[in-house]
């Protein structure tokens, strides 16, 4: 039988079906479901889904073709996907991912002739710790090497189903290097809910205010104002959801606090629909992460059973709340707050229009407030302990501590927790870094420092960071850095908007040009006009990030660049050996004849 | 003329323009006779925000004209060089992202993206051209889509979802990937209900959607912006 053709579409749905319901807002899960069950989105599922759904074809064909990890071409029974994040990459993965696809005779993003296996890249997987990585089926594989890969390509041609593989190789370490209060100190389930009930909603609400705490997720919003205004908007429901998205580049220490402190951040979900009056909850994990799933399922069954979520909570009458996980599916923009509420809502991963924001017009049109999981783990600590005392930790401005995401050149990668205000120099020592020669604070779309600047701190009033710390050693390639962050960029793009949708494609082919030699002094004012467009026409903080690296480079490290311009004015973009590389493919010739002189 | 004393008022390149509440920048722009460019915006359909050809700064911000409300004391600029410049930028982005061939193309003299492109002076492309393969679907009996022209400005699927009632469009892909898909298994319009009578039939601002048999029925030279500015065209009630 064709693998398009699917006789039994129904039947092999209806399980499916029968998990989730008729909601429209529980399509990206019924698409995940119907991605592992056929190797991809067929097209008879679509029509199959929409009409179970009563929603018109075009709306599941939109989402089925937004979210990387869904495929409306077949993709092998055996997904392998070799994450590209640039540590993973300094770490060896391009060359881990050819000597497996030589091994298995197979080319990258095409599916094996039995349709057993195909291998392609993906975005950063957050096992930055402990790569290189990838992704199979899903699960993710860690400190990848040849050997490693050896025993997959054994596994995979046996056929043997991925939960049987041998667990080593999925093995997660937390990589705690370093804790302060937030980490390092016991807590006891329950206790900040306990708080807040014996000193009211009201008067923890001014606790958080005393605190000072500030969104640990990028942006750096007052919780306490917040989470105020959305306990005076009117609606019918108010929601609060914790942004596990997690989809920075380098950043890995939300996995952490989902591993092994979930209890600290289902007890802020929990206080904090307490404070804007919330009944449901949701948990926005990132598909990369499905494999915590179940611990985290586990996690909330244990707070059911302790009358820490469900119905009358420690016995306080009509205090209801519970949580829900839903699951991304690859879409680095499903972080931004509002592309998160569409996402939950089964939708494409598009940002909104705003006003109105999501504490007034969030989930299904109700007040919601979106948190980060560290932010929502602090706020836990507050309930408990009072604002002052977290206020007496860090800077003015930013109050308490930060966990770091630490990876790179680096003898000791993890996760560090330091007070806020904390020196680059500090924690490059502490991290073991061999001769660092530049860092990237809070991934692509934060700020690339250079060596003279290690004497700055992580603050909001000097290195804001949502968690990424990435190291670089002198010698490295910053061209080549530069040029992995904006192919993420290009990927990511979610394409609503033309600045965004178009300049970060115009950006990425421009930084190519210069890698490739063929970048000119015309090339550099280029970028900097793209730069400026984006930055200042684009939709949302996506595109007026994107260019963040490339302005960064040419404004800090003329030596990355300046060797590999041509001494022209201006070289055209058409490559006339590249246009060659088809004709090289499809002959299988790469001799000097077949290129040109 | 003045606004009664009592309505709301924001400034415009230091022109008074009144708004009442639950009206946009582009809303109360348009209705005092000042043009703001833009290409997804047409005041018959839900705002939709995605061109970016109408971005205003603000008291000093960037924003989206056609989606922010008015709100008492903005002080906005729109008609400026920088401004202008940035929206050329965009519709260069645009002409280099898709296939436009002008002076082969029925709708050259009737198509907005080309006259907003000679609105802001644009004598070239500028950047690379994607040369992206983009499908031309001649299955409906009376209708072609060219997907060379279309700029994603989502016309055609909030026409045929607030007007028609069909749900013909939508948008699907991601990134530079993003396309135009229509409501059928077989991805051919001629395998939907849409008809040459819809209203997304007669909204794409280029010649993306195109009616068949009426090829060059107006010849070029006497076809709508031959002899009309798109900024007094744009701002005629009900243009198409
Ligand atoms: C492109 C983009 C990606 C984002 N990704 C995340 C993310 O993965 N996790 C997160 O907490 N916030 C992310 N944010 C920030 C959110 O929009 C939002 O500000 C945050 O979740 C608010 O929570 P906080 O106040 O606790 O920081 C992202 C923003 C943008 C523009
Ligand atoms: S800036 Fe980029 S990610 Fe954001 S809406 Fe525009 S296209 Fe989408
Ligand atoms: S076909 Fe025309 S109206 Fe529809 S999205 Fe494309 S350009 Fe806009
Ligand atoms: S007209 Fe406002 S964004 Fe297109
Ligand atoms: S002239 Fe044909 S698309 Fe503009």
């Amino acid at each position: 039988m064709e693998p398009h053709e699917f006789p039994q579409i129904e039947q092999q749905l209806a399980p499916v079906f029968e998990r989730h319901g008729r909601e429209a807002h529980w399509l990206l899960q019924i698409l995940r479901e119907a991605q592992e069950i056929f190797h991809f989105i067929p097209s008879a599922a679509i029509t199959c889904i929409a009409a179970h759904l009563g929603v018109p074809r075009t709306r599941v064909e939109g989402v089925a073709g937004f979210y990387s990890f869904l495929s409306l071409k077949p993709v092998g029974e055996y997904r392998v996907l070799f994450s590209d994040n640039v540590t993973d990459q300094m770490q060896g993965n391009p060359e881990l991912m050819r000597y497996f696809c030589h091994k298995l005779w197979l080319e990258p993003g095409k599916v094996s002739e039995d349709n057993l296996l195909s291998v392609d890249s993906t975005s950063c997987t957050g096992m930055c710790d402990q790569g290189p990585a990838a992704l199979v089926n899903g699960w993710p594989l860690t400190n990848l090497d040849h050997e490693r890969l050896d025993l997959i390509a054994e596994l995979i041609r046996g056929r043997k189903p991925v939960c049987d593989w041998p667990p080593m190789l999925f093995e997660v370490k937390d990589n705690i290097r370093r804790s302060g209060t937030l980490l390092g100190e016991p807590f006891a389930s329950g206790a900040a809910i306990r708080a807040t009930l014996a000193r009211s909603s009201a008067a923890t609400l001014l606790e958080m205010e005393a605190s000072g705490l500030r969104g640990r997720g990028g942006a750096g919003f007052s919780v306490a104002r917040k989470w105020s205004m959305c306990r005076v908007s009117p609606g019918e429901k108010h929601y609060i959801v914790c942004n596990a998205d997690e989809g920075e580049p380098g950043t890995f220490k939300d996995r952490v606090l989902l591993n092994s402190y979930a209890d600290l951040v289902c007890e802020g979900m929990t206080v904090g629909a307490r404070i804007i009056g919330a009944t449901k909850g949701f948990l926005y994990l990132r598909g990369e992460y499905c494999y915590l799933l179940h611990k985290l399922e586990q996690a909330l069954a244990q707070r059911r059973v302790a009358g820490l979520l469900g119905r009358n909570i420690l016995g306080e009458t009509g205090f209801d709340f519970d949580i829900e996980i839903h699951l991304g599916a690859g879409a680095y923009i499903c972080g931004e707050e509002s592309a998160l509420i569409e996402s939950l809502e089964g939708k494409r991963g598009r940002p909104r229009n705003r006003p109105p924001f999501p504490v007034t017009h969030g989930y299904l049109d109700q007040p919601t407030v979106v948190d980060n999981v560290e932010t929502l783990a602090c706020a836990a600590r507050i309930a408990a302990q009072g604002g002052e005392w977290f206020a007496a930790m860090g800077t003015a401005q930013s109050s308490g501590s930060k966990i770091l995401s630490i990876a790179g050149d680096c003898a000791r990668p993890g996760i560090y927790e330091y007070p806020f205000g904390v020196t680059l120099h500090e924690i490059l020592d502490d991290c073991g870094a061999e001769d660092p020669y530049a860092v990237q604070v809070s991934g692509p779309s934060g700020i690339l420092v250079s060596s003279k600047e290690f004497g700055r701190c992580i603050s909001f009033e000097d290195l804001p960071t949502a968690g990424a710390f990435t190291v670089f050693k002198r010698g490295r390639d910053l061209l080549q850095i530069v040029q992995n962050f904006v192919h993420f960029f290009a990927h990511e793009s979610c394409g609503f908007c033309t600045p965004c949708r178009v300049g970060t494609q115009l950006q990425k082919k421009i930084v190519d040009k210069i890698a490739n030699g063929h970048g000119t002094a015309y090339d550099l004012e280029e970028l900097k006009q793209l730069g400026h467009i984006m930055q200042t026409m684009s939709h949302c903080g996506l595109g007026h990030t994107a260019p963040n690296p490339v302005l960064d480079m040419l404004k800090k490290f003329p030596d990355a660049y300046q060797h590999k311009l041509k001494d022209l004015a201006f070289e055209p973009a058409f490559d006339l050996d590249g246009a060659l590389e088809t004709a090289r493919n499809i002959t299988g010739r790469d001799d000097a004849w077949a290129h040109l002189p | 003329m003045g606004a009664p004393a009592m309505s709301k008022t924001i400034t415009i390149d230091g022109k008074n323009v009144p708004f009442s509440d639950g009206q946009t920048i582009m809303d109360a722009a348009l209705a005092a006779g000042v043009y703001i460019p833009h290409l997804c915006h047409n005041p018959q359909f839900e705002p939709h925000g995605s061109c970016k050809l109408c971005v205003v700064s603000v008291n000093g911000r960037n924003m989206t004209s056609c989606t922010m409300p008015a709100a008492e004391d903005m002080v906005v600029a729109n008609n400026t060089p920088e401004l202008n410049s940035d929206r050329k930028a965009l519709v260069q982005m645009l002409f280099v992202e898709g296939n436009h061939i002008c002076p082969a193309c029925e709708a050259s003299g009737n198509c907005q993206l080309q006259a907003a492109a000679y609105y802001l002076d644009m004598l070239s492309p500028h950047y690379t051209h994607f040369y992206q393969p983009r499908a031309v679907d001649a299955s409906h009996p009376e209708i072609f889509l060219d997907l060379n022209r279309c700029i994603l400005c989502e016309l055609c699927v909030r026409a045929s979802r607030e007007v028609d009632g069909k749900n013909v469009f939508g948008i699907s892909g991601r990134g530079i990937g993003t396309r135009l898909v229509v409501n059928a298994a077989s991805g051919r319009l001629g395998d939907t209900n849409f008809a040459a009578t819809d209203k997304a039939a007669h909204v794409c601002p280029t010649g993306a959607i195109l009616i068949k048999r009426q090829g060059y029925r107006i010849p070029i030279g006497q076809r709508t912006f031959d002899h009309k500015n798109i900024s007094e065209v744009q701002m005629e009630p009900d243009h198409e």
